[in-house]
């Protein structure tokens, strides 16, 4: 009972997100916002039920599981990357070591900063 | 008579959802067996190594990827409740959120612009197409998220999926060095820009350097999770 009662609560939320989504017209993925109202949901109630815990970790342990079948979808883009294979792996290294890098020295200057004025 | 049954029998289950379901849950179970023997080296990558070989399944049997996905699309379907599900391990880090909030949510909008920017200024710099331009804005998204900014975007969720993917790879195994070179030693410090950055993969990687390191890193995974659909979006429209 405990993975139907999971799987329940957050298709529920799923709608819920899908259905204000569409209302509004945001440009925001419905799932995201079904997650946002979840979160606050568990702010109100201060505790995780445990049914819902179970469901999640379960889910969210394979969660790369649930990306396969997107990702052969790439046969269907393959002449796509051919022509653009160059912009794409370069951007792929460099850009996601560049971001890295940018965020952790940001990070670490605040954090010092904030050491330093707390000491202080 | 033995052949023709049997050849019947394998028009009729490569046709069906049944085929599609079941290459997809032992493709997956051989990608991450593979990864175990391996010894969780970052390259073997087990859903890398799982598309491969339904790429090979489809070209082999002749399947189309429509046919395929009447199957898959079942595994597919869960991507949208496991979003919502992300809510729970943030919730389980609010303690931690509240502690360094101020340097995180700093660290969160720069890291969420830089990427965002640098890849798709990049890429338009090198001549890429504004679908693969699109696709790639949300490549440092956990997937099922990544997927569905790219389908608002105007992007390819697919070209997406396996973006993300691969930028997760990157990041994981040249994370680390990374952090060598720029004499960086905080585990939170080193695990948030690993979870902004390469989300779920370089958490995994993060998680076997320190169980520290792995949790700051979720934590990124989730905080981009949420900040990246809202920020990104916005971020593009300004251009």
């Amino acid at each position: 009972m405990n993975f139907l009662n999971g799987i329940a609560v957050l298709l529920v939320y799923q709608l819920l997100g899908t259905v204000i989504v569409m209302l509004l017209g945001l440009k925001i993925p419905g799932p995201v916002v079904g997650m946002i109202f979840l979160f606050i949901s568990l702010l109100f109630m201060r505790r995780i039920p445990y049914y819902l815990s179970f469901t999640s970790s379960n889910l969210l342990s394979h969660l790369s599981l649930l990306f396969i079948p997107a990702g052969v979808g790439v046969v269907t883009h393959l002449q796509r990357i051919g022509s653009e294979w160059f912009p794409i792996v370069s951007t792929l290294f460099i850009s996601t070591l560049v971001s890295m890098a940018v965020t952790a020295w940001v990070m670490q200057r605040v954090l010092h900063f904030m050491q330093r004025r707390d000491k202080s | 008579m033995m052949d023709s049954e049997l050849a019947n029998i394998w028009v009729y289950l490569s046709a069906s959802p049944l085929m599609g379901l079941t290459v997809t849950i032992i493709a997956y179970l051989s990608g991450m067996r593979l990864h175990v023997w391996s010894k969780s080296n970052a390259l073997v990558n087990p859903v890398a190594l799982a598309i491969l070989l339904i790429i090979g399944y489809l070209f082999i049997t002749n399947t189309s990827f429509d046919v395929y996905f009447e199957g898959a699309q079942f595994v597919h379907f869960l991507l949208g409740p496991a979003t919502i599900a992300f809510a729970i391990p943030l919730y389980q880090q609010l303690e931690k959120l509240k502690k360094i909030w101020i340097p995180l949510t700093i660290s969160v909008v720069i890291g969420v612009a830089t990427g965002a920017l640098t890849s798709v200024g990049l890429a338009w710099l090198l001549g890429a197409s504004h679908e693969t331009l699109m696709s790639l804005a949300p490549k440092s998204m956990t997937t099922p998220i990544a997927m569905g900014v790219s389908a608002q975007l105007g992007g390819l969720p697919s070209l997406t999926a396996v973006l993300v993917i691969s930028t997760g790879i990157v990041g994981a195994v040249m994370g680390t060095k990374l952090f060598e070179l720029m004499h960086i030693e905080d585990d939170s410090v080193k695990g948030v820009a690993m979870g902004l950055n390469a989300h779920g993969i370089g958490t995994a990687r993060a998680f076997q350097i320190s169980p520290e390191m792995g949790a700051f890193s979720g934590l990124g995974m989730a905080l981009m999770a949420f900040s990246g659909p809202i920020l990104i979006p916005w971020l593009l429209s300004l251009f």
